[in-house]
């Protein structure tokens, strides 16, 4: 029986139309392109400027502020709307800066191996060591309270999971035979890198990345929460639930940007488990027989 | 005791595997079944023990003695898995339970079908390990997997398939993944075996050479389907199907016929 | 032109004790020649095999090719491109993101063909010109083993190797890929190593036979000599457990015994303890000479 090759990039793309009919599936790219498409009309699509302190402190949601108001009288719909411009860009930059550090640190640690290898994990292993939260905790500190330095405290706990994950994946990749075909007709290191080592890895990074996302935003709300990141005004969404915590009994003020949150972050998290099945050639071919 | 297929038809989510096959395996004979990847002889194999992969729809019958396998309730077909009709696969080294020791392996088959005690179960099994030649069987009972070379563990992996003394043995490519040397070893077991407990033997393999020294009968199948059937003699000398002619030539030994 | 001299192996695992997996193997190629290589598993003949081509360290001894040693493959650039290797795995000697094409071409950059196309060697070894702009995965296994092939020969090897080339594919291809390697091999005036655990696609296309076994070469000679009057008793014992497909139902003879582990050899000879014909002094002293490394055939 012929074996099927796990890395086939027409493979993937036979495979993922039918991973992608799973209803997790389909849910998770309702949730993402729809908040994609709020964070981009939000400026046409918002009732109320997010700035604005012009509404009814405190109101209960209903007519004219459907999230209610917070105690700046600011209307929360709008402000939620808004934050999606703050909060989902950032996370996706910064986990694209996280793979794009740590998967370079850790193709090279994977490729050159002895002394470059030993450097690149003892750091990533000292990260590691921290607990996650703390040492983004303080290095937002340290750095000064804004929402760049936060994504700079997260970029810094961040990368080495990458790097570790690139490093195994290069490990098993370099030694395939395509590999030392390539050395042996005289490719330089950095060629056979570019061209026969990375674009093979790229699957597993990848499904990585888009798991990461989920957990990138809410340590950036997180951070935010804690006053390390966003600044007030800004509707970061973090920062809102933090200010929603101080009015507990105005339950709209710290629920709204919450389930924004809660729904971003699941929704990435289904994508990212369905990438996984379908690049996975064992679930893949589950998926594809339960289909028949 | 024989065992007949007729008409047996496999499709597997619309594919047509197995489009009609027809073999007969007779006690103390080897059947040798002959093709090349993607043939379907591997799926014969599977089908008579009800292994067919998920989704998977068999029409035709298996005929073992008086019952139709492909129709029994799972439960006797259980008991006849094992107990009457028993299997030995390709790659020894992933045929074997590899944190289980060789004794235990042995002894438990033997003791949930033939409710066998304890100490008895260790003397046939030690007894089953010389048949095999294994040398120092006693010793051995106790060793796993992973301390015995390939071509051991194929043994015990068929001594395992004799434990319960079945009458069919089904055996899918049992020397492919061995040395030649090794392989020799093996057939002549297989071959001895076959003639000592006049087990019906169906062999599945695409080495020709293979077939050539212990099948009596040889089937060649072809996509699905057996294109020749007939005595070792005949159909490897005088091929009446183009099909096996074209098998024969493209062998490197072709100047031997 | 390639000449093994006396090449010791050795392969450390921590905590184990030295493997010698290759223990002194001397053998030479000439241009043109093609030499199988055979033996079975643990052997040590493709750790020979990438000895040569510099994918394995060499503990001692030395590989020259066209009187320059052979050096390993470090991080520079390869410059000793006429040495080029076809390897037993069709599903991952290829790169599965690249079209066939481009790989292909990547060999003829190394031998700075400007006039040959990719295509005119995907038809060399008798694939369709058109295949050049497909991917791997939409190939069968014998088919890109002739891409690899391709892609070695465009490079303008004067050695070519192949390591167990022809293993993985279906019985049918086996004698085609094995018999297009030598015709491509030897019209181009390269040399082939083949290495093959199967004796009769190695009698098909070698000239000559070396027969190793556990880490030695103990039988060399011309294919029809070895194969009509084997001397060393493993060459015979070898060639008499082949199965033939001749329907005459001949069981093949048995090698009684297990391999050695490769980690505590046996003295003396190696194959002592199971060679029918030993004598006291293969017990203790080992037959280091060619190109029968027996004492039954020691050279006066």
């Amino acid at each position: 029986m012929r074996r099927r090759d796990p890395l086939a990039r027409g493979g993937l793309l036979r495979r993922l139309p039918q991973a992608w009919r799973q209803p997790l599936a389909v849910t998770g790219a309702v949730l993402a392109v729809a908040w994609l498409v709020i964070a981009l009309v939000a400026p046409v699509l918002a009732p109320h400027d997010p700035l604005a302190q012009d509404l009814p402190r405190l109101a209960a949601p209903g007519p004219g502020h459907w999230f209610g108001t917070d105690q700046l009288g600011r209307d929360i719909l709008s402000r939620v709307m808004y934050g999606a411009r703050v909060s989902i860009p950032l996370t996706l930059l910064l986990v694209a800066l996280s793979v794009l550090i740590g998967g370079l640190l850790g193709a090279c640690a994977g490729y050159f191996g002895r002394w470059v290898d030993e450097t690149i994990m003892r750091v990533a292993d000292l990260v590691f060591a921290f607990p996650t939260v703390i040492l983004a905790m303080v290095v937002a500190a340290a750095l000064g309270a804004s929402l760049t330095n936060a994504v700079l405290a997260v970029l810094v706990v961040a990368w080495p999971a990458y790097a570790r994950v690139t490093r195994g994946l290069v490990l098993g990749v370099r030694e395939r035979e395509f590999v030392l075909s390539g050395r042996l007709l005289g490719f330089s290191v950095w060629r056979s890198l570019r061209v026969d080592v990375l674009p093979n890895v790229t699957g597993p990074v990848l499904v990585l990345a888009t798991l990461d996302i989920g957990t990138a935003l809410l340590l950036l709300s997180g951070l935010s929460f804690l006053g390390l990141g966003a600044k007030p005004p800004s509707p970061e969404w973090g920062a809102m639930v933090a200010s929603g915590v101080e009015v507990f009994d105005s339950w709209w003020v710290a629920t709204f940007p919450g389930l924004a949150i809660l729904t971003v972050v699941l929704a990435f998290n289904f994508l990212g488990d369905t990438l996984r099945d379908a690049l996975d050639p064992r679930t893949a071919r589950a998926i594809k027989e339960r289909a028949l | 005791m024989t065992l007949d297929i007729a008409g047996l038809k496999v499709t597997i989510g619309g594919k047509d595997i197995l489009r009609g096959v027809d073999l007969r395996l007779e006690a103390g004979k080897v059947h040798g079944l002959a093709g090349e990847s993607g043939s379907g002889k591997t799926m014969t194999g599977l089908a008579v023990l009800g292994l067919l992969p998920h989704g998977a729809k068999a029409s035709g019958s298996i005929t073992l003695g008086e019952r139709d396998l492909l129709r029994l309730p799972p439960k006797e077909l259980n008991r006849v898995r094992g107990g009457e009709v028993a299997m030995v696969f390709q790659d020894p080294a992933t045929s074997l339970h590899p944190m289980l020791t060789i004794g235990t392996q042995l002894t438990e088959h033997m003791r949930h079908h033939l409710r066998l005690g304890k100490a008895e179960a260790r003397e046939r099994a030690i007894e089953l390990l010389g048949k095999v030649r294994i040398p120092g069987p006693a010793e051995a009972y106790g060793r796993f997997p992973h301390q015995f070379s390939g071509g051991m563990r194929q043994r015990i992996a068929i001594a395992i398939a004799l434990a319960c003394s079945p009458k069919v043995l089904i055996a899918d490519e049992p020397t492919t993944a061995l040395d030649v040397t090794v392989q020799a070893g093996v057939l002549r077991l297989l071959r001895g075996l076959c003639d000592e407990l006049g087990l019906a033997v169906l062999l599945v393999t695409h080495d020709l050479g293979v077939m050539s020294a212990v099948a009596d009968e040889v089937s060649v199948m072809k996509d699905g389907l057996v294109v020749e059937s007939g005595p070792r003699g005949r159909v490897l000398r005088e091929p009446e199907h183009a099909y096996t002619r074209a098998l024969l030539d493209s062998l490197p030994d072709t100047e031997v016929r | 032109m390639l000449t093994i001299d006396d090449v010791v192996v050795e392969h450390r695992s921590p905590g184990r004790a030295v493997v010698r997996a290759v223990a002194g193997a001397s053998l030479q190629v000439r241009p043109g020649e093609v030499v199988g290589l055979v033996g079975e598993s643990g052997c040590g003949k493709s750790t020979l095999a990438r000895a040569v081509c510099g994918l394995n360290p060499i503990t001692s001894g030395s590989v020259s090719f066209e009187g320059q040693p052979v050096t390993p493959l470090g991080l520079r650039r390869r410059r000793l491109t006429g040495i080029q290797m076809v390897f037993q795995d069709p599903y991952a000697s290829l790169n599965p993101r690249r079209r066939v094409g481009d790989q292909i071409a990547d060999g003829l950059r190394t031998s700075g063909d400007t006039s040959t196309t990719p295509a005119d060697l995907l038809e060399r070894v008798g694939l369709p010109r058109d295949f050049a702009g497909r991917h791997p995965h939409e190939f069968s296994g014998g088919q890109r083993q002739r891409i690899a092939i391709a892609r070695a020969l465009a490079a303008r090897p004067r050695l070519l190797i192949g390591d167990e080339p022809i293993s993985a594919l279906d019985a049918s291809a086996q004698s085609q890929v094995a018999r297009l390697m030598r015709d491509l091999a030897v019209e181009s005036g390269a040399g082939l190593l083949f290495i093959s655990h199967d004796l009769s696609v190695v009698r098909l296309i070698a000239d000559r036979i070396a027969v190793m076994y556990l880490g030695k070469i103990v039988e060399v000679g011309g294919t029809a000599e070895v194969w009509a009057r084997p001397r060393h008793p493993y060459t015979e014992a070898l060639l008499a457990a082949v199965p033939k497909p001749d329907g005459r139902g001949v069981l093949p003879a048995e090698l009684p015994g297990d391999v050695p582990d490769p980690a505590s050899p046996p003295s003396g000879c190696r194959f002592h303890p199971r060679c029918p014909k030993v004598m006291d002094v293969c017990r203790e002293k080992s037959p280091d000479f060619g190109p029968v490394a027996c004492w039954l055939h020691e050279p006066k």
